[in-house]
């Protein structure tokens, strides 16, 4: 029985429809790039990288301390994170059926779902006033925080993908379980967690909220952790909310650097994770 | 290409700390208001070049930032242009002590496309604008001031401020001395109920949204409105003059304040008497613990107030700021040796 | 089993369990702090702190519902927005597209899903607002006159947030609703198709299918929408008062927190912001379990076994 013109009809505006949306979608990612490469590119010179921002009205003036600052913050966030979201996967995936790791698994999703602000909240109460310090450290926790989940998560599911025969060998061979986790079950799980790693880095370079008042701005170069500390997101919504057309080119070009180093992560993430999807199907 | 720029700027950035750490670095932050952040910026930069082991960071993130960042202890100094309350003083840790580095004008900028003389407004005009009651810019009331100019049917948006603020206070101090309504119905502090409008963060949000809105009518600094060459109005004084904002009109402003400064040098110098005088001009101030636990920080301020009061002055023109009356530099001179440095 | 190894093993177990615990106490202390810090603004207005419209920093009254208002505004109108295209996509990448084109679009959702919020903000200020504004401007008096289109065309406000929220949340929503589509078995379409069915009546039986993973996803854009700070601050205007027309500044709850926390300069004025991001908090955390339920829950019936082909093609 072949179908009518009517439900013909219908299914093929459907498929349009579905078309179009992709297209919508389409719209505002290239504007958004488009803008960004454009107003960008013409900022971006060699002082945008090497100077530090100037008073108002002075022009040459740079991000670099920016940049460093998004780096000093996404190290510390991951100092802290790693270890904490890779022993929690850890945990969840060597004891997935117990209450307590459904428990654990229950945490970090919420806490993946917490508003970067709320998180802001939480570090300037604990790491801020008790300290009566703005400093790198704490806008490294802010950060940390956002990435635990990340990675709790993406390391369980990849271990849970290791196939059991690896860790039922090791286990055989007289192997505590400790030794069997950590030297087979999560090397051969490890490119993954990279993965993981790196697209939660990703994530987290490009948040300004948390660093609000934690890391709060530094006009200067600096690179203490007990200090504030400048960063790329918090500089471009300075600029970006000011009056002055040069912060506004400093914006622009402070974003297309943001956009660039997220880019880069996430193409290499993909990357990873495809080779990684083709050996697991040739096992 | 990225990463390799990185990874240079943060080894020539380490080659730098190494050899420039030769002397201890003194760091020193502070955060409050966007009202003077132009002339600070252009302080703390050029003390930086004269003392290359001495940085000072101010954010700037409006007065009332500025109070509750310096009462809880997580920035050395705060800035403020609304002077803090006796309750606000009162809940710090320790006595706080105001300190006048500048002083600066708020004035009323608006963006009305087709209109190119400059307008005249008054105190109950601007407070009734903000009350929501004049609603339009062809209202008798602006009409009746603009006489000769053609004012359009458009509608006005006010544009005020959206985060704690000493510029908000300096305005809605003169709005209330002119209005009672305004005094009765919001009242005065850093931070108000706006009765309509827009918000916007700092004096930098606010010039934003009124040299993209048009129609927009806001309050801002002078040299925001001379830096982002926004149209200003002129506002009536006291004498019944209208005055536009400048140096000079600023200044005369002060000088009555100047004969009479109260000790802890908290007063309000809007819609002060006499002629030429621009009645929204206001000191602002930088707060100081008279007792800080760093004393090694506290002589490091001390130092570069002096440098302020005195050398730092020459550079408060150019930026469309007044200078202090001498007679005010004296007193505070004096008042600086209550800061204890060790 | 040797003494040492099954030590050894139960030391791993706690060890392990110890930084699950961990996490665990994190999140708690996240709602323990949240909850002692906003207890003074609790205690002094209780739930009336949601009815009133009032947000007076000078006179100590504090009411938070044009917060609540434009936050549920902002976010709901971004999920009528966001939900078909999104749909449309997933749809179309896991259903209809060519092998080829898959990757691609699959990356390329996921890239806007990745640009930072500040970026969507700065976009948003100069290029999005004035574009909205243009829009304004050009409608008709007759629609202007309606509450739902009142107002001076500002560019900021309700319609602004709701279009950036809606482009951020699309990725959220079409990555997971791919996911859950993907979880349909293969039998349910083809049960369709031998039946005669089109391909829209094929894939309606597929998302009928998958049909409370599909409003997990939803609901998890939902809960991304609510939480969003920057992008919606810088064009939502940040104006407290509660406004039914769509060109009308207002305010949300995760943009009052960011702009007014720094100076919240008595204890009553911070534990009423506080107390703003513990309800945000609380709100996110039921939507997300809630959702993450129901997309669970989806996965778990697929348990159904494929009836062979064969017999459907007797029928």
């Amino acid at each position: 029985m072949t179908p009518t013109g009517g439900r013909k009809l219908l299914s093929s505006l459907f498929v349009a429809f579905c078309a179009g949306a992709v297209l919508l979608a389409l719209i505002p990612l290239a504007l958004i790039l488009f803008f960004v490469i454009s107003q960008g590119v013409v900022s971006l010179n060699l002082a945008f990288f090497t100077h530090m921002p100037t008073p108002v009205g002075e022009a040459g003036g740079g991000m670099a301390n920016s940049i460093v600052g998004t780096l000093i913050l996404s190290g510390l966030a991951a100092a802290m994170a790693v270890p904490i979201g890779i022993v929690s996967g850890i945990y969840m995936s060597e004891y997935a059926g117990t209450r307590f790791a459904a428990a654990v698994r229950f945490a970090a999703d919420t806490l993946n779902g917490v508003p970067s602000i709320v998180i802001g909240l939480f570090a300037y109460v604990v790491a801020v006033l008790p300290f009566k310090q703005f400093s790198a450290f704490a806008g490294g926790f802010a950060l940390g925080l956002m990435m635990i989940p990340i990675i709790a998560r993406t390391t369980e599911e990849l271990l849970l993908l290791v196939p059991g025969t690896m860790r039922e060998g090791a286990l055989a061979l007289g192997a505590t379980r400790a030794r069997a986790v950590f030297s087979v079950v999560l090397p051969a799980a490890l490119p993954g967690i990279v993965t993981g790693v790196v697209l939660a880095l990703a994530r987290i370079a490009g948040e300004t909220a948390p660093l609000l008042f934690t890391a709060f701005n530094n006009r200067f170069f600096s690179t203490s952790l007990r200090q504030p500390i400048s960063s790329l997101t918090v500089q471009v919504y300075t600029y970006a909310t000011g009056p002055y057309e040069d912060w506004h080119r400093q914006a622009w070009a402070g974003a297309l650097v943001l956009v660039s180093i997220v880019l880069i992560c996430s193409l290499l993430a993909r990357l990873a994770t495809r080779r990684l999807e083709r050996m697991h199907a040739r096992n | 290409m990225n990463a390799i720029h990185k990874i240079a700027v943060a080894v020539a950035g380490a080659a730098v700390l190494v050899t420039g750490a030769a002397a201890q670095t003194m760091k020193i932050n502070g955060a409050g208001a966007t009202f003077p952040n132009p002339i600070y910026q252009k302080w703390f930069s050029e003390y930086n070049k004269l003392h290359q082991n001495i940085e000072i960071n101010y954010q700037s993130i409006g007065s009332g930032g500025g109070i509750q960042q310096v009462i809880k202890e997580t920035v050395f100094f705060g800035a403020t242009d609304g002077p803090m309350t006796a309750d606000q003083l009162q809940g710090a840790p320790g006595k706080i002590l105001h300190f006048p580095t500048v002083l600066g004008a708020v004035v009323p900028v608006y963006n009305l496309p087709g209109v190119t003389a400059e307008l005249k407004f008054s105190g109950p005009v601007l407070a009734d604008i903000f009350l929501g009651k004049v609603t339009k810019w062809n209202d008798p009331a602006l009409v009746k001031l603009n006489a000769g100019v053609t004012l359009p049917a458009t509608d006005i948006t006010v544009a005020h401020r959206a985060d704690g603020s000493g510029t908000t206070y300096i305005w809605v101090d003169y709005l209330a001395k002119l209005s009672p309504e305004w005094k009765s119905k919001v009242g005065v502090a850093t931070s108000v109920n706006w009765p309509t409008g827009v918000g916007g963060r700092g004096n930098e949000g606010v010039s934003g949204l009124v040299k993209q809105t048009p129609g927009a009518i806001g309050y801002v600094e002078l040299i925001y409105a001379l830096q982002n060459k926004i149209a200003y109005g002129s506002v009536m004084n006291a004498a019944g003059e209208p005055i536009k904002a400048s140096v000079e009109a600023v200044t005369l402003a002060a000088a009555e304040a100047a004969k009479a400064m109260p000790p802890d040098f908290r007063v309000s110098i809007t819609n002060a008497p006499g002629k030429g005088v621009y009645p929204i001009s206001s000191f602002t101030w930088l707060l100081l613990y008279e007792n800080a636990k760093d004393k090694a920080q506290a002589k490091t301020m001390v130092d570069f107030v002096k440098w302020a009061l005195t050398d730092g002055q020459k550079y408060c023109a150019d930026l469309g700021y007044a200078p202090l009356p001498e007679a005010v530099v004296k007193l505070e001179m004096a008042a600086l040796a209550k800061i204890k440095v060790s | 089993m040797p003494k040492s190894k099954s030590r050894s093993d139960v030391a791993f177990r706690i060890g392990t369990g110890a930084f699950g615990f961990l996490l665990i106490a994190l999140v708690c202390g996240i709602g323990v702090i949240l909850a002692i810090e906003s207890m003074p603004s609790i205690q002094k207005f209780g739930l009336s702190f949601w009815r009133t419209e009032i947000w007076d920093p000078v006179a100590g009254e504090f009411g938070a519902l044009p917060f609540i208002w434009g936050t549920l505004y902002s976010s709901v109108l971004a999920l009528l927005i966001a939900t078909p295209i999104a749909l449309g996509i997933a749809i179309f990448i896991s259903e209809l597209c060519p092998a080829a084109l898959r990757q691609p679009l699959v990356f390329i959702t996921e890239l806007l899903a990745a640009i930072p919020s500040i970026v969507y903000g700065l976009w948003g200020i100069f290029v999005l607002v004035p574009a909205v504004r243009a829009v304004e401007t050009s409608l008709p008096a007759s629609l202007r006159a309606l509450p739902l289109f009142s107002g001076p065309p500002l560019g900021l406000g309700m319609l602004s947030a709701a279009l950036i929220l809606a482009i951020m949340v699309i990725p959220f929503i079409s990555s997971i609703s791919r996911e859950v589509l993907k979880s349909v078995p293969p039998a349910q379409r083809e049960g369709a198709y031998a039946l005669g069915a089109t391909r829209f009546e094929a894939i309606r039986a597929a998302v009928f299918y998958a049909r409370t993973g599909i409003i997990g996803a939803v609901m998890l854009g939902f809960g991304r929408a609510l939480g969003e700070t920057m992008a919606v601050t810088m064009v939502i205007g940040n104006n407290p008062k509660v406004a039914v027309s769509l060109f009308a500044p207002q305010y949300t709850m995760a943009a009052v927190v960011a702009n007014e926390f720094a100076e919240a300069a008595d204890r009553l004025y911070l534990s009423a912001l506080v107390e703003i991001g513990l309800v945000l908090f609380i709100i996110t955390l039921i939507i997300n379990s809630f959702s993450r339920l129901l997309i669970w829950s989806m996965a778990r019936t697929d348990k159904v076994v494929a009836e062979p082909v064969e017999a459907e093609a007797a029928a």
